[in-house]
């Protein structure tokens, strides 16, 4: 019996084997694209979210004070904006972020050995950021720093990746 | 009185009615023949045969390790519900959630230690269920697949306590999670992207928090659910256990089997009874630390990972983060992966470490790794400074690919040696080379757990 009916099965097919192929075809592609948008919607649904605070907007922008107030080879530490405000020797400024470019812990300043240690993985970098002693692959990121009316401001909303300090990164203040 | 025919409902109450309606069975079987029917039709004991070779009771073959594991996963999922009421997944009341949970909830600290406890003990468990499973040969045809589920078993497991560290939000929990995050960016192309998804942005915050506790509660429960009794079917289709032999013994055709009930049930409620009791003890004996509230702006000294992700930790000292983070654990999971699929020369299922000689090259490969593990090490931290010796190369050769080709030749070394000197089969070599990489890993991690102090430096634990 089972023979008769895949006899007639077989038939049927050769009839017509365009609309069967068609509609599986059809239906299997149906399917792959419900698939694709599934996925999809998951994907876009876990993304993280654009930050809604772009750069030069409010609250980026932290002004650290006078130009004047700082001493020369010194760090300033800004816990709100976490970055330091480093003044080098030759009265530049540089703001430093404070994460390691190792694997991201907050790095300390040391005033008695003149450079930031990392307590995670002893990376060592300078007052410039650059790095002393690895595993830390690349210098300290800095932020966009400005000198308006004799005040520094830093933008903690633009981070720049550098590979090593340049002198071009760093920011005088003696033109005002 | 137990009713030998089903009695018509005219002669039997209301409450036995509705009684034989639940419970359609005898409630304690005495023969082994109903004990067999009981098996059937008890919904929870229906997924175990009803009979099983004798010889795999044999607690020396499986050490009770998979049926620990699982009791531990729903000692997990019990605690983790009763936590899930006390604690809040946002920063600013994770913390102080924890020390409300300890010090106002009753039997909250219990529960908190129960929790923790089970799971550091279940990644041990799962770990050696791995070891006890590769080394009775028990991932051969046609057991290949159920290896797959296991290591994806253990890939949840580990997830689970990796997500869950960050919870409490203390010191601890925030820069270990950093540090461990902070990994994901040196796999190539993708990293950033990946730890930008994973964190929910830039850095450890609210939104990490919530990704986390989601991942903690609902998305590795699920999974582990799945993948569970896909793990468990895949043991029943693939005929139970493997059978325990001797070296030289054929694969038995047809095993003596005995109704699972009571014979093995009943070993495994004794283990379940013990396991219970340990944690117990312990989880009254030691409290679960919870350190300072998290502090973005300070990163205590030293910062580390979570033992089982110490001898990680311990390659990131000496390697560069591209090697140590990416390529060493793609190629021990993908070594792993292919562990069943390898051609071997013999199929040494419920044989204990392959063979004799395989069991006497397994004990030279780990004496050679307990020695060259920490002369590795030393020679690295004392010795060797690449950066200073090999400053003219940038640190991806000097830190990274060369001490990569070292450790890879060392390997393909060894095998070729240890194969040759011993005119051994691939199964035992491969085997030995397992047995190096293990004793060298553990070395490692006991390395990142005790011997690092301050700064990452090595100290005396105690």
């Amino acid at each position: 019996m089972s023979e008769t009916k895949k006899q007639h099965k077989m038939n049927e097919t050769e009839q017509m084997p365009s609309r069967r192929s068609f509609l599986f075809i059809f239906w299997v592609g149906l399917g792959i694209v419900a698939f694709i948008e599934f996925i999809g919607v998951v994907t876009a649904f876990l993304l993280p979210r654009k930050k809604k605070t772009k750069t030069g907007d409010f609250g980026t922008i932290i002004e650290a004070g006078k130009a004047d107030k700082f001493s020369l080879n010194s760090v300033t530490a800004f816990i709100r904006g976490k970055f330091y405000l480093c003044r080098l020797e030759d009265g530049g400024f540089l703001a430093v972020s404070r994460k390691c470019t190792h694997l991201g812990c907050t790095v300390p300043w040391s005033d008695k050995e003149k450079k930031f240690v990392c307590p995670c993985h002893a990376s060592a970098f300078d007052i410039r950021g650059e790095v002393i002693s690895p595993p830390a692959p690349r210098a300290l990121d800095v932020y966009h720093l400005y000198v308006e009316n004799n005040i520094v401001k830093v933008d903690t909303g633009k981070r720049i990746k550098r590979s090593g300090f340049r002198t071009d990164q760093v920011v005088y203040a003696k033109k005002a | 009185m137990k009713p030998k025919h089903k009695p018509s409902p005219e002669t039997t109450g209301f409450f036995h009615q509705l009684f034989r309606s639940i419970f359609p069975y005898p409630l304690i079987p005495k023969s082994d023949q109903e004990r067999k029917r009981y098996l059937l039709k008890n919904l929870i004991l229906h997924f175990r045969p009803p009979t099983v070779p004798e010889k795999t009771l044999k607690f020396s073959l499986t050490w009770g390790l998979g049926g620990m594991a699982a009791l531990l996963i729903i000692l997990q999922f019990g605690t983790g519900l009763l936590l899930k009421f006390v604690y809040k997944p946002i920063p600013v009341a994770a913390y102080s959630s924890i020390q409300m949970l300890q010090n106002e909830v009753m039997f909250g600290y219990l529960i908190r230690n129960i929790h923790h406890w089970c799971a550091n003990f279940l990644v041990l468990i799962v770990f050696l269920h791995m070891l006890r499973v590769f080394f009775t040969g028990a991932f051969h045809p046609p057991r290949q697949f159920s290896w797959i589920i296991g290591l994806g078993l253990f890939g949840l497991v580990l997830t689970a306590n990796f997500t869950g560290y960050l919870l409490p939000y203390d010191q601890l929990a925030y820069w270990a999670v950093t540090v461990s995050t902070g990994m994901l960016e040196y796999i190539p192309v993708v990293g950033n992207r990946l730890q930008e998804i994973i964190q929910g942005g830039n850095e450890i915050g609210p939104a990490t928090l919530s990704i986390f506790f989601a991942i903690h509660t609902a998305v590795v429960p699920v999974g582990l659910i799945i993948l569970m009794a896909f793990h468990f079917w895949r043991i029943r289709k693939t005929g139970g256990l493997v059978i325990p032999r001797a070296s030289g013994e054929d694969i038995e055709k047809k095993p003596v089997r005995v109704p699972t009930l009571p014979h093995l049930l009943l070993r495994e409620v004794v283990v379940a009874l013990v396991l219970i009791a340990v944690v117990m003890v312990v989880s009254v004996s030691f409290d679960t630390p919870l350190g300072d509230s998290a502090n973005p702006g300070l990163s205590p000294n030293p910062t580390k990972a979570p033992w089982y992700f110490a001898g990680l930790q311990e390659l990131l000292l000496h390697l560069h983060p591209l090697f140590a983070v990416f390529i060493i654990p793609l190629v021990l999971f993908v070594t792993l992966m292919g562990i069943p699929y390898l051609k071997y020369d013999t199929n040494t299922e419920g044989i204990w470490f392959a063979s004799i000689k395989g069991r006497k090259m397994a004990l030279i490969a780990g004496l050679i790794a307990i020695a060259a593990g920490p002369m590795g090490i030393l020679a690295d931290e004392y010795l060797i400074d690449f950066a200073a010796g090999l400053s003219g190369i940038p640190t991806f050769f000097g830190n990274g690919l060369i001490p990569f080709a070292f450790i890879f030749f060392g390997c393909a070394g060894f095998y070729i040696l240890i194969k040759h000197r011993y005119s051994a089969s691939n199964n035992e070599t491969t085997q030995a080379l397992f047995v190096f990489i293990l004793v060298v890993f553990l070395i490692l991690t006991v390395t990142g757990t005790w011997f690092r102090g301050p700064g990452m430096k090595l100290t005396w634990p105690f």
